[in-house]
């Protein structure tokens, strides 16, 4: 074997060859799944997909680089369970964008945050943390409540629409007129984000002030969001607990 | 290759090894052979990595995966972990799901056994909002005193957490402070009127014929009751303790009184179980005992 390998270093073609076909197996090994992710990873029937809004909300939260610090991923651990609730599912993120998982704790993981706290708790939190939680160490974004820039939300969810996420032409056209509405829980459009989004969307006053779409809407919503697009985690959970 | 030469064995005298067999102008290299323990490391992981790929979950086959001989799932091996978790402390916790609140707390005992569990629950689920101490902040209310929104009862405090207030459960306590000014219910000087009454209220200093006094009686009596004392049914807060939720200055008053308000607290039943939320009810009454008085 290494009489071989000896010989194959002094053959350059031949060494050439060998470590094109060394490569090509770790290559197809790492690669081959992912040709079948979409039968492999099952999307759950209640699964929606992020409103305009929180899909806004998501672009602040990458912007403002959350995910260095708070991950988006109950492990298959038990104390995990215990504290965060059901283990997070692939399916959950399959329509993100990229995924942020993260891989780091600074704060605490925010997978199943979604209706943990209030929403002036989250703006009261963002606008200053230390006002609300005296020993946190996480960065104050006052800065979130001036106006939302609304007007590529359509032309992102295109994009995404053509990576598979399920954003049906409806959905696409009233996209920036969605994530008015969704602040504005009094407003014409608010029925139209409960029909094309489903019921278990929150649609209020994120930040208090329905007469302005802010940064702060958009992100409390997506924040709001985290771990209800699907009951299924939930789900598995029961049926595992008698 | 200019001064190399036809190979030949050519044994290096100190080491042992063999050379390369090249001679540059006398200057030869040794061809020291690879680390033999690195050889069987190498040998070994990939012996081990054959042996995994029989045991556990591997190789992707087209829709599904080899399960591996152990059968081994993630998932399953997570829940088998949370349900060895519950079945440890179900001995004593049992004992929270399946009994009234009222009952459970007349068991100093068993308070005394849940209290760790219970600090953890408060601190995971209820200090964002009401503090490590209980302490609360502005909108968020204290839960050390004896003022009450609800009531303070173990048990009033349980359905408080199970269902929440203004929340998005069906069942949830609902109480709303109407926007006096911004909806025109009141006149911009009944409101400063009212608002100075309001503020006397909790100094103790309240003057029952002045103008404010008579806005008070006809607007706020209803929930807040008679004196602003409160009416837990109601989700009205005590006017005359000198303790405020969103602050008894003149300002925060006025504002209170202009704008409304509708403060949030989540439902809790579908986060928190039956025995979780009882040991949190009797926690969060056991913080009032000192009246505000952290005990030290």
């Amino acid at each position: 074997m290494l009489r071989l390998h000896y010989n194959l270093e002094k053959l350059s073609m031949g060494l050439v060859v060998g470590i094109i076909v060394a490569a090509s197996i770790g290559g197809a090994v790492e690669i081959a799944p992912l040709f079948t992710i979409d039968q492999t990873v099952e999307i759950p029937d209640d699964m929606r997909p992020l409103t305009p809004l929180e899909l806004a909300g998501r672009e602040v939260f990458i912007r403002e680089g959350c995910y260095a610090c708070h991950s988006q991923m109950v492990r298959h651990l038990a104390d995990e369970i215990d504290r965060y609730g059901p283990y997070s599912l692939a399916s959950e993120s399959a329509w993100d964008h990229p995924m942020l998982w993260g891989s780091k704790r600074t704060g605490p993981d925010l997978a199943r945050l979604g209706g943990k706290y209030s929403d002036a708790w989250h703006v009261a939190h963002l606008i200053d943390p230390r006002a609300v939680v005296p020993t946190s160490i996480m960065p104050a974004y006052p800065w979130l409540e001036r106006s939302l820039d609304a007007s590529d939300i359509g032309a992102q969810m295109g994009t995404l629409a053509r990576l598979g996420v399920p954003y049906d032409d409806a959905r696409l056209a009233n996209a920036a007129a969605d994530a008015l509405a969704q602040s504005s829980p009094d407003s014409d459009g608010a029925a139209g984000v409960a029909e094309r989004y489903g019921d278990n969307v929150a649609i209020r006053a994120f930040d208090g002030d329905p007469s302005r779409l802010t940064e702060m809407d958009a992100l409390v919503a997506y924040l709001q969001s985290l771990g209800t697009q699907t009951r299924l985690p939930y789900a598995i959970m029961s049926e595992e607990q008698p | 290759m200019t001064g190399s030469r036809p190979h030949e064995r050519d044994v290096d005298p100190v080491t042992g090894y063999e050379t390369t067999g090249h001679d540059w102008n006398g200057i030869r290299e040794l061809n020291t052979p690879f680390p033999r323990i690195v050889l069987w490391a190498l040998a070994l992981a990939f012996l081990y990595s054959v042996i995994a790929w029989i045991l556990l979950p591997a190789w992707p086959i087209g829709r599904d995966f080899t399960r591996g001989l152990l059968g081994l799932d993630q998932g399953e091996m997570a829940l088998a972990g949370y349900e060895k978790l519950e079945e440890a402390r179900s001995d004593w916790m049992a004992a929270f799901a399946d009994n009234p609140v009222a009952d459970l707390a007349a068991d100093p005992g068993l308070l005394a056994r849940a209290r760790p569990t219970a600090v953890r629950l408060f601190a995971d689920n209820c200090a964002a909002c009401h503090g490590t101490d209980g302490t609360g902040g502005p909108g968020f209310p204290n839960l050390t005193d004896r003022d009450w929104l609800w009531g303070g009862a173990p048990e009033t405090i349980a359905e408080t957490i199970r269902v929440g207030i203004n929340s998005t459960d069906p069942d949830t306590r609902f109480a709303q402070m109407p926007a006096f000014g911004r909806d025109g219910m009141l006149s911009r000087e009944d409101i400063v009127a009212v608002a100075k009454h309001v503020v006397a209220l909790g100094h103790g200093q309240a003057d029952p014929d002045s103008r404010g006094a008579a806005v008070f009686a006809e607007n706020c009596v209803a929930c807040h009751g008679e004196g602003g004392k409160g009416i837990p049914d109601n989700g009205a807060p005590t006017l005359i303790s000198g303790h405020w939720i969103y602050g008894g200055d003149i300002q925060t008053v006025m504002t209170t009184l202009w704008n409304g308000r509708q403060g949030e607290m989540p439902t809790w039943q579908d986060r928190l179980s039956t025995a979780e939320i009882n040991i949190l009810a009797l926690y969060v009454a056991s913080l009032s005992e000192n009246d505000g008085e952290r005990d030290r």
